[in-house]
């Protein structure tokens, strides 16, 4: 668990004194993704930056389970957090497996595990590991050297995780697959994850919290269906965009709002289309439009009728903005 | 398995000038043979032998001292403390640089005389400034994020320096050495001048006296000394300068 108090930085060069990260407070919890939001030069490198001290904040606290990072010896904290910059930087001196095996390294692994560490590793992150293991990062394309990135961070299962815009230079398809793989992994990893982005697309499906800044303030800190339903104010409202409501559809699942019902109360049209109660609403207000149907039948995997979803449901639970609704939300 | 195949392949290009000099010796040899020059110069066998061992002295102490130094000054002026004074230092290095080293080795008799040692100083000096520049600049060129990625990762400033900042400098500072090693084994003749000993006795005393066999006695290890110093450098740049790094193996 993460917490930030009134966390503040002035860089001495700043002119007028300027505070680029402002008294910024809120609370990562444990196995939670946090995804730290807006636009260039809002202060959310530099946040990230003073979790693990490469900035020395000039006032404020960071607690990492409890802990004053403060009183921390810097070096060996930072040992404990997994951090993705913003460059990927790999060092292009050590091969694939190297660079993974820094930090256990310097926690004094042996050689043969740090290897497996490796392997395992990058057979998560889709990469061959009998192909990549001993490549240079300048053999690796934008992608690859991102999923490495990731798995360096990864490297000692560090509790914490802090990502700098880590899918940021790759095309969009390619973004897609890697955010399914991260969202998949950190399903059965579950760390404490503090990721920056700039793309509100990218924020909805990562993040079970979203931090939205202007200017070195946090300016609203909510589950993605609050910030979508309920934005704070305008800016945030603008942030996120007119289309909110269309991005808010991506995180609920059918199981929320469907009526329950047994096979025996409802059977589909011959040829009518059905979905999955884990589907996302994306898909049932796709079929909605596209075939000017009001209900739609929920199977589940062995197609047997489990609920009816309907227009009038999701209104209701579109309408229901808060902290109940966003109990469960969905995950593609 | 690439590494081998790699290398493998990018050797004989690195072979290739050594070749072709190789070629030129022999021309030159069979030249010497035909006009009889050979049979002069190896009655210089015995001084030859000597003065080599003097000669190679005088390159081994001034080159290796000037590497460890020379590498050394690099490091600590690309330190963030000395970070005021770097550049205004490599800039006074720079016009040191421009000095002849004939005038070095003036200067370093009027303070030392004569003898192997000024010539070992001036020969130290001469070679130092090419090290230190080429040490500092390429430390400088390492990208920060690289640094950062590195601290941010829990490494310690001295880990950074051994396991990113240098190995990612070492091709440019290895062509730093190349070039001070050029210079100093080009030089060393002229520690005779002082006092300093090795083959320039033989060149100078040869050119004196009008005596080719003699000077050639003395010019021919002379310029074997050099490309032999320049295949040696040029083979550790090629093998210890990690593959990732090294522009000689991504080809
Ligand atoms: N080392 C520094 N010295 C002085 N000012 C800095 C420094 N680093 C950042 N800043 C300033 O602090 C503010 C916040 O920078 P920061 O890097 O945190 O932004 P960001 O939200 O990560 O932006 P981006 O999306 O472009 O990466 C900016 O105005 C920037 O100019
Ligand atoms: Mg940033």
């Amino acid at each position: 668990m993460i917490r930030l108090e009134a966390l503040t930085k002035i860089y001495p060069s700043a002119h007028g004194g300027a505070a680029s990260v402002d008294r910024v407070s809120f609370e990562v919890g444990a196995g939670e993704t946090c995804v730290l939001l807006g636009p260039s030069g809002c202060g959310k490198t530099t946040t990230l930056r003073m979790i693990n001290r490469l900035v020395a904040p000039t006032s404020g606290k960071v607690f990492i389970n409890g802990r004053d990072t403060s009183a921390a010896d810097p070096v060996e904290l930072r040992r404990t957090i997994g951090y993705v910059i913003q460059q990927i930087g790999l060092f292009p001196n050590m091969t694939v497996a190297e660079n993974i095996g820094v930090v256990p390294r310097l926690l004094n692994w042996d050689r043969a595990r740090m290897r497996h560490r490796a392997e395992e590793l990058l057979a998560m992150l889709a990469l061959e590991p009998a192909e990549f293991l001993d490549r240079y990062p300048n053999e690796l394309s934008g992608g690859q050297a991102q999923r490495v990135g990731v798995a360096r961070a990864l490297a000692a299962d560090p509790p914490v995780l802090l990502m700098d815009e880590p899918f940021g230079a790759v095309d969009p398809v390619n973004r897609e697959v890697i955010q399914d793989e991260f969202l998949r992994m950190q399903k059965a990893l579950r760390k404490t994850v503090l990721f920056v982005s700039h793309d509100i697309d990218e924020a909805v499906k990562m993040a079970d919290r979203i931090a939205i800044f202007r200017a070195g303030r946090l300016e609203q800190y909510a589950a993605p269906d609050e910030l979508l339903g309920r934005p704070a104010n305008d800016f945030v409202a603008g942030f996120v965009g007119s289309d909110r409501t269309l991005k808010r559809l991506r995180r609920i699942a059918v199981d929320e709002v469907m009526r329950a019902v047994g096979p025996a109360e409802a059977t589909p049209p011959v040829g009518a289309h059905t979905i999955g109660p884990n589907d996302d609403l994306r898909r049932v207000a796709t079929l909605f439009l596209e075939h000017g149907v009001d209900t739609l039948h929920c199977v589940d995997a062995e197609g047997r009728v489990v609920g009816v979803v309907t227009r009038a449901a999701v209104a209701s639970r579109l309408a229901a903005t808060g902290d109940g609704a966003a109990a469960r939300t969905a995950r593609p | 398995m690439t590494t081998v195949a790699g290398g493998r392949q990018a050797s004989p290009h690195s072979m290739l000038p050594y070749a072709v000099l190789a070629g030129i010796a022999l021309a030159i040899v069979w030249v010497l043979v035909a006009s009889g020059l050979w049979t002069d110069i190896l009655r210089y066998r015995k001084d030859v032998i000597y003065l080599t061992k003097q000669h190679l002295v005088l390159v081994a102490a001034s080159g290796s001292a000037a590497i460890v130094t020379g590498v050394a000054l690099g490091i600590w002026l690309s330190r963030p403390a000395m970070a005021r004074y770097a550049e205004a230092t490599i800039q006074a290095v720079n016009m040191a640089t421009s000095i002849p080293t004939l005038g070095k080795l003036a200067l370093m008799m009027t303070l030392l005389g004569i003898g192997p040692l000024p010539a070992i100083v001036g020969l130290w000096i001469a070679t130092l400034l090419p090290i230190v520049r080429n040490t500092y600049e390429g430390l400088r060129a390492v990208p920060g994020h690289l640094v950062d990625a590195a601290q941010g990762m829990g490494m310690s400033p001295r880990a950074i320096l051994r396991r990113v900042e240098l190995p990612n400098a070492l091709f440019v500072i290895f062509a730093g050495i190349r070039t001070a090693m050029a210079v100093n084994v080009g030089t060393a003749p002229i520690a005779f001048l002082i006092g300093g000993g090795g083959l320039g006795e033989l060149i100078f005393t040869g050119i004196d006296l009008q005596e080719y066999g003699m000077m050639l006695a003395g010019a021919i290890p002379t310029a074997l000394l050099a490309v032999a110093v320049d295949f040696l450098f040029g083979q550790a740049q090629y093998w210890l300068v990690p593959r990732g790094v090294n522009p000689l193996r991504n080809i």
